[in-house]
């Protein structure tokens, strides 16, 4: 089961590489919210293998916390960076 | 196989797809030219990617723990789209997204339309 654990958390990672890879080259403020939006749910996920791993829940307040943050502020920066593209 | 073992394996099924399916959402975030498609392959790792995730590790924990867990799942499935469609109506109108490739788009119309009535 830990082999399991440890190739999960692998794949997650590199997942997050290639996500903070198109976070870094945009083009366009809308495609690295989207990107960061994707890295916090990739967080998310890799609290939850934690918790899996550990049998050890409580962490999951912090789950409840990240994806709620990361819906806020994805919703926040969207309708800013939607203002800010149609008023150039 | 005994119960426990056939849950544990269970579990190491749905960790490793939900894995596979962030990765390779991920990987189509990365890979394709512009916003809407980069969007339909993030839905990947924001939905089927971390609720396999969610389900493997729920069968990991007691009843308790399980529970908090589908609000995580059932709080991200509810939210999920709503980020989707406010950056696609961002990209849209903003201009960034190839109208071109586009097979139906009826939001052309009626954005003229409601063009046309607030003038």
């Amino acid at each position: 089961m830990t082999a399991v654990f440890t190739i999960t958390l692998v794949l997650l990672c590199v997942a997050g590489v290639l996500a903070l890879v198109r976070l870094l080259r945009g083009p366009s403020t809308l495609d690295r919210i989207a990107a960061l939006d994707v890295f916090l749910i990739l967080i998310v996920a890799a609290t939850t293998v934690y918790i899996a791993a550990y049998r050890d829940g409580s962490n999951i307040p912090l789950l409840v916390a990240v994806a709620l943050l990361s819906f806020v502020g994805s919703a926040t920066a969207a309708r800013l960076a939607e203002r800010r593209e149609r008023h150039r | 196989m005994t119960l426990p073992s056939a849950i544990s394996l269970l579990s190491a099924v749905f960790l490793l797809s939900g894995a596979t399916s962030c990765l390779l959402g991920t990987l189509g975030l990365l890979r394709f030219p512009d916003l809407p498609a980069r969007l339909q392959a993030a839905t990947k790792p924001q939905t089927l990617g971390l609720l396999l995730i969610l389900l493997g590790t729920a069968l990991q924990l007691d009843l308790a723990g399980a529970a908090s867990l589908a609000l995580v799942a059932i709080f991200q499935v509810i939210t999920a789209p709503v980020i989707s469609q406010l950056l696609g109506r961002a990209a849209y109108r903003s201009g960034t997204a190839q109208r071109d490739v586009l097979v139906l788009d009826e939001l052309d119309q009626q954005l003229s339309q409601d063009d046309a009535s607030s003038r």
